[in-house]
């Protein structure tokens, strides 16, 4: 996995991301009857739903943490089986946990390559593992340059950064590597009003980037400002599926709750 | 299309998006926004600060007491080197080296394992020594063969060692063993027991200690020869691993007046042993019918005596080992003159019930002599 | 406030500047850990006040001395700050290397077997019981303070079975042979202490330098962001305690090289003495936080203050006293420091 790669971008309209008909059952909860989902490139898709309508299991499904009793899941158009989430990483799906699953006493440019460390090329990389430090840090720093996230020093340790950094780490982490699509849960969940427009931006310099992005939020306002297309989840199955300009968010909010009907709206735009 | 959306969408005012202008530093909030690199500098600046004010607490604290410590620059410096600080014996082996050298003139130095048996602790204290400039050591080996190596540098310097209370193995590796001769000790005890006897049979019960230490095996053997039986004698109803415990003593003692209700004389390592065998006599009903002795003259032990727990004890004098072994070491330093061998500091039997032709003192005299 | 359009917060001089900052990196400023500085400043005024003391101090040999007394505690100081670093710790440590020093010297003195043999039975066996404590912690998620207190029990009882005895002298040449010294001028240098440094260059190098250190400090700092990101923190941890115990045989080797006598008594305290010595480095009971530098230099603080104690002749209890304070203060500047970052 190298950080050369640039994402693969297909061409508008085309459909990354498909789940069909996945159900998920936990002895008699049924958390997920049916559930639907289109990933088209380069948009923001956001899912939003009350607790318990399944948006968490779905995602779990996409990004291989939980495996579907049944349904599809079809990357490209075709189907794929992640028995965990490594299978799903390998295939360029990035997650962005709600934890976010930094280090906090190591550097920025540290955690984003964790796991996934760069060893210097030829016989001193191979035989004494010898990190590239410096090319880590080349990378990261251009990187953050290119998502237009600052941070004061790439070699600050991570845990002295604000909660919106941080955010913006584990965001920049998954930019770095995903080749297909990111998803994120609950990104601005624990921020305020300024960190969040930073993560926000990270979301759309991603999706500029090529690279569709799948947002679980609870935040109502979040998701107008930076979904293009919003679906709607009740009861384990799609509710609704439409964007910020076909529906207020008090119309939406009604979705979510049942109190109103949505119209299954399918083609994207 | 969808630009324009976005665009739309972001008008709201509040929305501000630069990190690294003037705003952030503002926003005490947000953590540091300066520069990691100056607020690194900060942060290690600060430890140095606090580092540095801690150590020169310590350090005046130090340079005042060491300066006191090294004002007579010429005087004669002693190591002394116990095997332990909680042991009664030993920190009594200390106060009186330290008394000696202060009535001579000289300085000593006091260091002491952590624990019975801590080698590492006793050799890495005779390197310091060595390198302190001491003329002489006194020690008390917690292990005989695993101070050799450093004893041998000690004397290669020309520093003299003397072995006290305990013997190295092999004995010649020091240059002077300073103890108690335990066989005779024995012997002593052997001696009274038998007499306190008088025509009874011996029906006699030995309450050993560590198997194996030197210490204990000649003790023990002393007081055979002194008693005059042999190894194996029947009239040895029997014995017990003590390892010079109280507890231990105890136990070892209802064990065996349970298998031999008839023990009329025990035979004790040390006073803690005799200690414990007391109270199981007692429990009997038996502090009659059966003479106790032991071995060592501490204050706890003379006291037995005093009170009738323990017929009679046989003293050791490590206060005379410590002192003695500070007056050679401060010989040594003016003249150049070695002891050599083993230096017997004696052992004195002591009981309120003497017998005319065994010369023994009394516990008064006792009190007044023992160590602790 | 500066209003700026979306996604535009760059200010393009700022760009190039920091990188080329950051282009100018070297092992240098990686040695310079800002950690480390505050032992090293304690240990080097502890060097001074005792110098000033007393000229006994730097005297000819008394500084490789004050090194020698440190390699033992020192080497098993570097497993133990391995294993704090995954937020672990090792009580058994010593009682390993005790095992070590006892079966290699049975096997050679009483036996006869060959000396190169017997040692690598040692090593083998003390990389095993590393193993195992690794097994325990990594596959069956055993706490490991009771893994290894566990452990200790189980290793003094088997020690004491095979000493059966006290302890005895070995004097091989190839077991003792970590005591021989190069003369350098005044003083002397042991390879027991060559040994040492050796192996704290080895495992600085593989904490900092690789992939492998970096998993070992995520693990440490947060275990479950580690798993995460697809660290194998299993194989990890078993890796980390199983070095760990390796390093304690080579530490029964520097043991009888420096006091040819194995001895079950031995070592009893050399676990406290190493997390001691990781605390006052600088080295974080957490986990995640620490320097194996600061770990070699809170060695040499506790040795240089006791030699400097015996030197001028201070009453020994101030060893402990300064000692405590130092752990105290040590572990009051980490969090302090901390916490400000939040």
């Amino acid at each position: 996995m190298k950080v050369e790669q640039k994402p693969v971008l297909p061409p508008r309209g085309t459909v990354v991301l498909e789940a069909r008909g996945i159900v998920k059952r936990y002895g008699h909860v049924v958390a997920l009857g049916g559930a639907d989902l289109e990933l088209v490139a380069g948009e923001v898709l956001a899912i939003v739903g009350d607790n318990g309508a399944g948006k968490s299991t779905l995602i779990k499904v996409l990004c291989g943490a939980v495996v579907p009793d049944e349904g599809q899941v079809l990357l490209d158009g075709a189907p794929v089986h992640f028995r965990n989430p490594l299978d799903a990483r390998k295939r360029g799906i990035e997650t962005v946990y709600q934890d976010l699953a930094v280090a906090p006493a190591l550097d920025i440019a540290t955690n984003l390559f964790l796991g996934r460390e760069l060893r210097r090329r030829g016989p001193v990389g191979s035989w004494f593992r010898l990190l590239d430090k410096n090319r880590m840090r080349r990378e990261a720093q251009r990187e953050m340059d290119e998502l237009k996230f600052h941070l004061p020093s790439i070699d600050s340790a991570v845990e002295k950064l604000s909660g919106g950094q941080r955010q913006g780490v584990a965001v920049a982490r998954a930019a770095i590597f995903a080749r297909r699509l990111v998803i994120m849960d609950e990104p601005t969940a624990a921020l305020g009003v300024r960190e969040s427009g930073q993560v926000l931006n990270l979301i759309r310099s991603i999706r500029d980037r090529g690279l569709p992005v799948i947002l679980i939020s609870h935040d109502m306002p979040h998701v107008f400002e930076v979904a293009d297309r919003i679906q709607i989840m009740r009861l384990g199955r799609r509710a609704a599926l439409t964007t910020p300009q076909r529906h207020t968010m008090s119309e939406v909010v009604a979705i979510m709750t049942g109190a109103a009907r949505g119209d299954e709206q399918t083609s994207p735009q | 299309m969808k630009d324009n959306q976005m665009r739309i969408v972001t008008k709201t005012p509040v929305m501000s998006y630069d990190n690294a202008g003037d705003a952030g530093n503002r926003d005490k909030r947000a953590g540091s926004l300066r520069p990691t690199s100056e607020r690194g500098r900060w942060r290690s600046c600060r430890r140095i600060a606090i580092a540095l004010l801690a150590t020169v607490a310590a350090a005046t604290i130090f340079a005042a007491v060491s300066t006191v410590a090294n004002a007579a620059g010429d005087e004669i410096l002693i190591g002394l080197v116990t095997k332990t600080e909680v042991n009664p014996f030993f920190v009594k082996m200390r106060q009186a080296a330290t008394a000696e050298a202060e009535k001579q003139g000289a300085k000593l130095i006091a260091r002491f394992g952590k624990f019975d048996g801590d080698n590492e602790g006793q050799v890495a204290a005779v390197e310091d020594l060595i390198s302190a400039g001491v003329k002489g050591i006194l020690i008390t080996p917690s292990n005989s063969t695993g101070v050799l190596g450093v004893i041998k540098k000690a004397r290669d310097k020309g520093i003299l060692v003397i072995a006290l209370d305990t013997a190295t193995d092999p004995a010649d590796a020091v240059d002077a063993t300073l103890a108690t001769d335990n066989f005779e000790a024995g012997v002593l005890q052997g001696q009274y027991a038998r007499k306190a006897l008088g025509d009874k049979t011996p029906k006699l019960a030995m309450l050993d200690g560590t198997p194996g230490g030197t210490v204990d095996v000649l003790r023990h053997d002393g007081f055979l020869k002194g008693f005059g039986l042999k190894e194996g004698d029947p009239a040895i109803v029997g014995k017990q691993i003590t390892h010079g415990a109280q507890d231990q003593g105890q136990t070892g003692m209802e064990n065996l007046l349970t298998a031999h209700p008839d023990i009329n004389v025990v035979y004790t390592v040390n006073e803690p042993a005799a200690e414990g065998a007391y109270a199981a006599i007692k429990a009997r009903g038996k502090s009659n019918d059966v003479v106790l002795t032991s071995i060592d003259g501490g204050r706890l032990g003379v006291q037995y005596v005093n009170a009738g727990k323990i017929a009679a004890t046989v003293m050791q004098f490590p206060k005379i080992m410590a002192a003695r072994g500070v007056d050679y070491v401060v010989d040594y330093a003016k003249t150049g003159k070695k002891p050599s061998g083993f230096i017997n500091t004696g052992a004195s039997l002591i009981t309120d019930k003497p017998f005319s032709d065994l010369p023994s003192k009394d516990t008064k005299w006792g009190l007044e002599n023992c160590w602790g | 406030m500066r209003l700026q359009s979306t996604g535009d917060g760059v200010s393009a001089d700022q760009t190039p500047r920091r990188t080329a900052d950051n282009a100018r990196t070297g092992i240098m400023r990686q040695v310079l850990l800002k950690p480390t500085v505050g032992p090293l400043i304690v240990l080097l005024l502890f060097c001074t006040v005792f110098s000033l003391a007393t000229h006994t101090f730097l005297a000819a040999g008394n500084l490789s001395l004050v090194v020698q007394q440190s390699v033992i505690v020192g080497t098993l100081a570097i497993g133990q700050t391995m294993i704090i670093l995954t937020a672990g710790v090792d009580l058994a440590n010593g009682g390993i290397a005790v095992l070590g020093t006892i079966v290699a010297g049975r096997l050679v003195a009483e036996q006869q077997n060959p000396a190169l043999l017997s040692l690598l039975f040692a090593l083998i066996l003390c990389t095993g019981f590393g193993m195992t404590a690794g097994l325990l912690v990594s596959r069956l998620m055993l706490p490991p303070f009771i893994v290894t207190l566990g452990l200790l029990g189980i290793i003094t009882a088997i020690t004491r079975l095979v000493a059966h005895g006290g302890a005895f002298p070995v004097t091989d040449d190839l077991l003792a042979w970590p005591g021989n010294a190069i003369a350098v001028g005044d003083t002397s240098i042991t390879y027991g202490m060559l040994i040492m440094f050796g192996l704290y260059l080895l495992v600085w190098y593989l904490l900092t330098q690789t992939a492998w250190g970096r998993h070992v400090y995520a693990i440490g700092n947060n275990r479950e962001a580690a798993r995460l990101v697809g660290i194998p923190v299993q194989s990890r941890l078993l890796s980390v305690y199983t070095f760990a115990g390796f390093l304690y045989g080579i530490g029964s080797w520097l043991a009888l090289g420096r006091i040819p006598n194995a001895d079950p008594n031995a070592l009893q305290n050399a676990n406290l003495d190493s997390i001691t010595a990781g605390v006052i480095g600088g080295t974080s009971l957490f986990g995640g936080r620490g320097s194996l530098w600061g770990t070699l230099i809170g060695t040499l603080i506790v040795a240089v203050l006791r030699n400097g104690l015996t030197l001028t002749g201070i009453d020994p209890l101030w060893q402990d006293l300064v000692t405590g304070i130092l752990v105290i203060g040590a572990v009051a500047l980490d969090q302090v420091s901390k916490g400000k970052q939040r």
